[in-house]
């Protein structure tokens, strides 16, 4: 299952099988016994091996092995779940383990989980060199071989594309205008996601330069042919306005539409009922919103998402409301109104509303106090002595 | 409508208080008897009125101002538009008696304009038709916060002023239950307590108001004031209020001592030059029967019955006198103890008011209209009130609409942060 001890001190490689060049072949019982921890040290050495050891090493046995006995534990789970064990996804495995472990904390990642080894145990490269301390990769002395041997494959690539042109020129094929790459919808991968990709850690400088040597490569005819070796290396943007659920338009009894849609912020929860009625009327909580909100403050935050469709007295609106404060109220009755008139305006309007911000629910909460201190950020009196 | 209201008048005069007490207990559908055709016909006159305002767009001027100064012949079709209070009467009629915020904006405006409304125009053409030779009708005027109501009543007062009637005016009653730096035991009586700097300041603006009168009414008794100090019989009003202003303690006693005189002297004798009409009006009149934020020097707390100036002030409420009106309006905002969403009369006069209030003719007042809403922000403009120029286009306006959903006081005071 999800193993938390770490045993093994020998460092074997993970196969990311992408470049198509094995790095390092697994190499378990012939290589050299690189220092062991001894168990019969003192607590004293044992401290400071800790932190000079670096990040932890798994041999390549400990990860298959973890690989097996998460296979058969998931089967034991979906057993327990009584679900079919063969068509038993990492979306059921979660469900079943919030489940079978709930647990209250906040934080996500502190919670029980059960994935596949290769998302829990981090990525590491192998011993680099043979037996005789000779490195395996021409360019391990430049201290970043795989960011360095991606950037002469890059240019080897350029190379072969100008050679493709001089042919096709040679031929009288010729044509400047070759299908070209789409690149809209898409971003080039950020720093962190290449290190991630290279299991090395690249500067700034050098992520940039990788970038200038792609958009050279994007920037030349015939780059189509090598159309799958950058998609690799840039990511899909999603279309963010899809997401948002649009409530369903009802129809009253007498003909009016209307659509219903809650909010909430801060502990308010609101509940509104948006009808089309053509007068200006607000009930909140059964009383007009003119009581209900004195503060001016709070009518123009009911009035913000109205005011920016332009369709401020056609609408009645019929609001429930409990919890927090006047303000939280105001702002979950504004995220209730501004998703209820979802199903009443047109796609790009749709978008106007995300970019200006009416329909993200806002995230801040109240802080926790901290023990030590009077409470979220105030310090007890500082006393110089 | 007339029949309805000489029934009420008659079932009145013959004193056949029970049915009349269930009437009026279920006051909104008293209202509603009594206005029903009233209603109608304002409405038609409406809708004619604004055929012919939007005919006369071009001429800004008339749609929502009108030239008749004189309240007696506003009617419905002055509905909605402002008039201009002369400022001689300003000075004379309302020392002290309109809104403070209103004040301010007279002085901002150079001109103190006043819209027509149809509660007002309810009431004066009530007090038209009233009876004098009964005892006066009691009207309260009753409303969301923020509606117009002491605006209505001031208006009312405008027209009975211009009519040459008596005017007893008290701006706010609440200002007598609270925040009385001066709380003398009673000269008169030992159990009661006097507010000698509100009832001197009372009796100043008294006698701004209605200066004629002095000389011509008389004391008809004598009034021992102390040892050394007296009024006798046949003394003209004004120095008893002369003698109340200069000696502050007995003040509050030359209140009554004033009270008692209009009311026995008000309408009937026909003495040639006696005869007037007398209007009691009370602003905040839920004060009276409320309770008072007020100690006494053992720390309880003072009850009203106790100040000298309201029980005055509630031997004038009581209608066995005659040659008069009374109109009084209930206010939220100043009064103590009550929450802010009471307005209707039986929640902010509780038991006691509406019982001794019994019965009155209640005139409800409520939120703009849409055409009222119109003039206000016409007039605005006029004036060069609203400065920013996002308001002075439809989008603007509507939002103007939205924010104070058309309560008068809101949007005044939203139109004077623009």
């Amino acid at each position: 299952m999800a193993a938390s001890s770490c045993r093994g001190v020998r460092s074997i490689l993970w196969k990311y099988g992408s470049c198509g060049k094995n790095f390092c072949v697994s190499r378990s019982k012939t290589v050299p016994q690189l220092p062991v921890r001894h168990i019969c040290v003192s607590s004293a050495l044992w401290k400071k091996n800790l932190a000079a050891a670096g990040p932890q090493k798994f041999t390549l046995e400990f990860i298959n092995k973890q690989v097996e006995e998460f296979e058969i534990g998931k089967r034991h789970l979906a057993n327990m779940m009584g679900e079919d064990p063969e068509t038993f996804t990492q979306e059921d495995i979660d469900r079943s383990i919030a489940y079978l472990f709930p647990s209250g904390l906040f934080e996500k990642r502190a919670r029980p989980v059960m994935k596949h080894p290769e998302e829990i145990f981090p990525k590491q490269t192998a011993v680099q060199w043979d037996a005789e301390g000779r490195p395996f990769h021409f360019l391990f002395y430049t201290g970043q071989q795989s960011y360095y041997s991606l950037l002469h494959d890059v240019y080897e690539k350029i190379l072969a594309m100008e050679r493709h042109q001089d042919n096709m020129r040679n031929k009288g094929l010729f044509t400047s205008e070759t299908k070209q790459i789409l690149l809209t919808g898409s971003r080039w991968l950020l720093k962190e996601e290449i290190e991630e990709y290279l299991v090395e850690n690249i500067s700034d400088h050098d992520y940039m330069r990788m970038i200038q040597l792609m958009e050279k490569l994007l920037s030349m005819p015939y780059c189509s042919l090598e159309e799958e070796f950058i998609l690799k290396f840039r990511k899909q943007l999603e279309v963010q306005s899809s997401k948002h659920e649009i409530p369903a338009l009802q129809y009253d009894p007498q003909g009016v539409t209307f659509s219903v849609a809650d909010g909430r912020r801060k502990t308010a929860k609101a509940s509104i009922t948006l009808r089309d009625s053509g007068s200006g009327n607000i009930t909140i909580n059964g009383r007009n919103y003119l009581h209900y909100f004195p503060l001016l403050q709070d009518r123009e935050q009911l009035m913000f998402p109205l005011h920016f469709v332009g369709m401020l007295g056609r609408f009645d609106v019929e609001g429930s409301v409990e919890g927090s404060g006047h303000s939280a109220q105001a702002g979950a009755l504004r995220l209730a109104i501004s998703r209820a008139l979802l199903s009443f305006v047109s796609e790009g309007e749709v978008e106007k509303m995300r970019q200006a911000g009416l329909l993200t629910a806002d995230p801040r909460i109240k802080e926790r106090k901290k023990p030590g201190q009077e409470g979220a950020r105030k310090k007890f009196t500082w006393k110089k002595r | 409508m007339t029949s309805c209201f000489l029934r009420y008048l008659s079932t009145f005069s013959l004193g056949n208080m029970n049915l009349h007490k269930l009437s009026s207990r279920l006051y909104p559908t008293a209202t509603q008897k009594f206005r029903h055709l009233h209603i109608q016909s304002s409405g038609q006159q409406l809708e004619a009125v604004a055929v012919e305002t939007a005919s006369a767009e071009p001429n800004p001027l008339s749609v929502f101002r009108t030239s008749e100064q004189d309240p007696t012949y506003h009617s419905e079709g002055h509905s909605g538009q402002y008039y201009m209070l002369p400022p001689a009467h300003i000075q004379k009629l309302f020392p002290y008696g309109l809104p403070p915020r209103f004040q301010l904006q007279i002085k901002t405006f150079n001109e103190g304009c006043v819209m027509v409304r149809p509660p007002a125009l309810e009431l004066i053409s009530y007090l038209k038709r009233a009876d004098y030779s009964k005892p006066p009708l009691r009207y309260v005027l009753y409303g969301d916060i923020g509606t117009g109501k002491t605006m209505s009543l001031c208006h009312a007062l405008h027209y009975c002023y211009t009519q040459g009637w008596l005017i007893v005016h008290i701006p706010d009653a609440h200002l007598w239950i609270k925040n009385c730096k001066e709380l003398l035991p009673s000269s008169s009586r030992p159990s009661r307590f006097d507010q000698p700097i509100q009832a001197s300041q009372w009796l100043k603006n008294f006698k701004i108001t209605n200066e004629r009168f002095l000389s011509k009414l008389k004391t008809t008794q004598r009034y021992v004031w102390t040892k050394r100090e007296s009024t006798e019989k046949g003394q003209p009003l004004g120095e008893l209020i002369d003698q109340g202003v200069n000696r502050m303690k007995s003040s509050s006693d030359v209140v009554g001592a004033v009270l008692r005189e209009l009311k026995l002297q008000a309408g009937g004798t026909t003495e040639g030059e006696g005869a007037f009409k007398l209007a009691v009006a009370v602003d905040g009149v839920n004060a009276l029967w409320g309770k008072t934020s007020l100690k006494k020097e053992d720390r309880t707390m003072c009850e009203p019955e106790e100040l000298t100036l309201i029980h005055n002030l509630r031997k004038m409420m009581k209608n066995n006198w005659s040659g008069g009106a009374i109109l009084t309006a209930l206010s939220q905002t100043g009064s103590v103890f009550k929450p802010r969403s009471a307005y209707l009369p039986n929640e902010l006069l509780g038991e006691e008011g509406f019982d001794s209030m019994e019965p009155f003719v209640p005139v409800s007042v409520s939120n703009y209209n849409e055409k009222e809403f119109e003039s206000c922000y016409l007039y605005y403009l006029d004036r060069s009130w609203l400065q920013h120029p996002h308001s002075r286009s439809e989008e603007g306006k509507k939002e103007l609409i939205f924010l104070c959903n058309k309560n008068p006081s809101i949007l005044e005071r939203l139109c004077a942060a623009l």
